[in-house]
């Protein structure tokens, strides 16, 4: 498969949720999370080789892409998820079930050490984790890579409303204390967005 | 929103080169990066880089030069830059002693700086780091990213400069630093949120009669909301929190800095001047030097914050050693 079809996929709803994820992020945060987002992946649709077939050789121009343009917390996390799955996939040209959950293990591994976060901190952590917990159970009982993703995007979202139950304590957001309570986590919503994106990307192709 | 601008997208780009026509015998562009750095940069001394979000100005480009900063690298609006942007910051100064990085405690700052040190070593370049907490209105615990750096900074860039420019080593000057941190503590306050150019409206919306206590640097909420009262009662509890760090004690002389937020009239500054000086006298804390103005604002955020450094005899030497920057000259 072309890899750019699907970094293209991600792209386009990253973009078309930038204002819905600045909003987000004025509540709890700085105002800027659509707003850097939307710069890095605008960056990446131009930067990947529309040709290229080669996963991890793809990921990794995007992910070094993310952490060039984006800036802030996003760019590190997001561009060390992206280039920590491009080792995984280095040399694939055809995703399949299994490298998707190894691909998954090592975004978040690499999230972690980066940003020195656990799950339940109100972050793009309580998102991904679940959505990996979900993709892992699917998969490992015989489900394909998209029933498997559609596991994890559900879980994705029931992370996300997770998130408005608890208080932040990474971030900007942990300034707020109890008033961050009630409000969705900016980055748990753009990286759900970012596993739809796949997902819609596999479904559709 | 109404601002003076021509593109939200060329904000940064535009201010930066505006910086270097305003001030060519101070600092020069490097190409193609959002980098200033000093016009005669290396220099044959430990380099100090900072640099952060923009929309702080004069921070950080405005400390540039001598006795001060040797590089500053700015991020799109509120946002740190990104971790190439700092390295070759860090090449460009480099002049053999080691860099020292001055980073503000916010979770982009630290983690892009810290892969930008990572680069610069793997080059053999001696990086140190320092992290500048001392907005006391953040809990200081585990359970939050820590206290934010904010106009505390300012102290740090005048001390480890003047050290740097004193010809101290890089363990010196990161000590110095250290020192200045460990000392400063600053809180601020809002009466009218800031806007972000690219989100087009306010951070946040405050009453007529409301202003928020404990704000950040980056339109961010602050701790609470409140009733607006006179600015001797609001500095007051300004403050009391800084004081219930139990650092400023009787006999002790400090440095003082009222900050203002950007969009807040120098006379209004001048007058929580006046009373914090007061405050500081009744309780028989001697003022040995004073910054009154805008020196790390929150683009056009009404406010101001107070911070509180103490001092002894080698902060307060090198806090009185000259420095000559588009933003802070001393003689």
């Amino acid at each position: 498969m072309a890899v750019y079809e699907c970094l293209s996929e991600i792209s386009n709803k990253i973009i078309a949720n930038k204002d819905f994820l600045t909003e987000l992020d004025r509540e709890i945060g700085d105002s800027d999370h659509g707003i850097n987002l939307s710069r890095g992946f605008t960056a990446v649709l131009e930067k990947v080789s529309k040709d290229e077939q080669d996963m991890g050789v793809s990921l990794k121009k995007a992910g070094m892409t993310l952490l060039s343009t984006v800036g802030g917390a996003s760019g590190p996390l997001y561009g060390t998820a992206f280039m920590e799955a491009a080792k995984v996939l280095t040399g694939k040209t055809e995703l399949n079930a299994q490298d998707f959950l190894a691909a998954l293990d090592a975004a978040i591994a690499g999230i972690q050490k980066r940003g020195k976060a656990v799950k339940g901190e109100k972050t793009m952590l309580d998102a991904i984790i679940p959505a990996r917990d979900a993709y892992a159970e699917k998969i490992n009982a015989g489900a394909d890579l998209i029933a498997g993703l559609e596991a994890a995007v559900k879980a994705a979202n029931d992370g996300v409303e997770y998130t408005k139950t608890i208080i932040a304590t990474k971030g900007r957001a942990s300034y707020l204390g109890e008033r961050s309570i009630g409000h969705q986590d900016p980055g748990a919503t753009s990286s759900t967005l970012t596993l739809e994106a796949i997902l819609d990307y596999l479904k559709n192709k | 929103m109404k601002k003076l601008i021509n593109q939200v997208d060329s904000i940064v780009d535009e201010m930066l080169n505006g910086m270097v026509d305003a001030y060519p015998n101070y600092v020069k562009r490097l190409a193609g990066l959002e980098v200033l750095v000093r016009a005669n940069a290396p220099q044959p001394k430990v380099a100090l880089v900072s640099g952060g979000g923009s929309g702080h100005e004069p921070a950080h480009g405005g400390y540039v030069g001598k006795g001060m900063l040797d590089g500053a690298v700015a991020g799109a609006v509120f946002t740190s830059p990104t971790p190439d942007q700092v390295y070759e910051a860090i090449k460009a100064v480099d002049g053999g002693k080691g860099v020292l990085l001055v980073i503000k405690n916010y979770t982009g700052d630290v983690m892009n700086f810290e892969m930008a040190a990572d680069m610069a070593a793997d080059d053999g370049i001696k990086v140190e780091k320092v992290v500048v907490a001392d907005d006391v209105a953040v809990e200081n615990s585990t359970w939050t990213t820590g206290r934010r750096g904010i106009a505390g900074t300012i102290f740090v860039h005048k001390i480890a400069g003047a050290a740097a420019e004193a010809g101290a080593d890089l363990a010196d000057v990161k000590r110095v630093a250290e020192k200045v941190i460990a000392n400063v503590r600053s809180m601020g306050m809002a009466i009218d949120a800031c806007t972000v150019p690219a989100a087009g409206k306010p951070s946040f919306e405050l009453a007529d009669d409301e202003i928020e206590i404990g704000i950040g640097i980056h339109g961010e909420p602050g701790t609470h909301r409140e009733k607006i009262s006179s600015v001797n009662e609001i500095s007051d509890k300004l403050l009391a929190k800084i004081f219930a760090e139990n650092i400023y004690n009787s006999g002790d002389e400090v440095a003082v800095m009222v900050n203002g937020m950007g969009g807040t009239p120098l006379m209004e500054l001048l007058v929580a001047n006046k009373h914090v000086k007061e405050v500081l006298a009744s309780k028989n804390i001697k003022v040995a030097k004073t910054l009154v103005g805008n020196y790390m604002t929150s683009l056009d955020m009404a406010g101001f914050s107070i911070t509180l450094l103490k001092l002894d005899d080698e902060l307060k030497k090198l806090l009185n050693a000259p420095a000559d920057t588009p933003a802070f000259v001393q003689f």
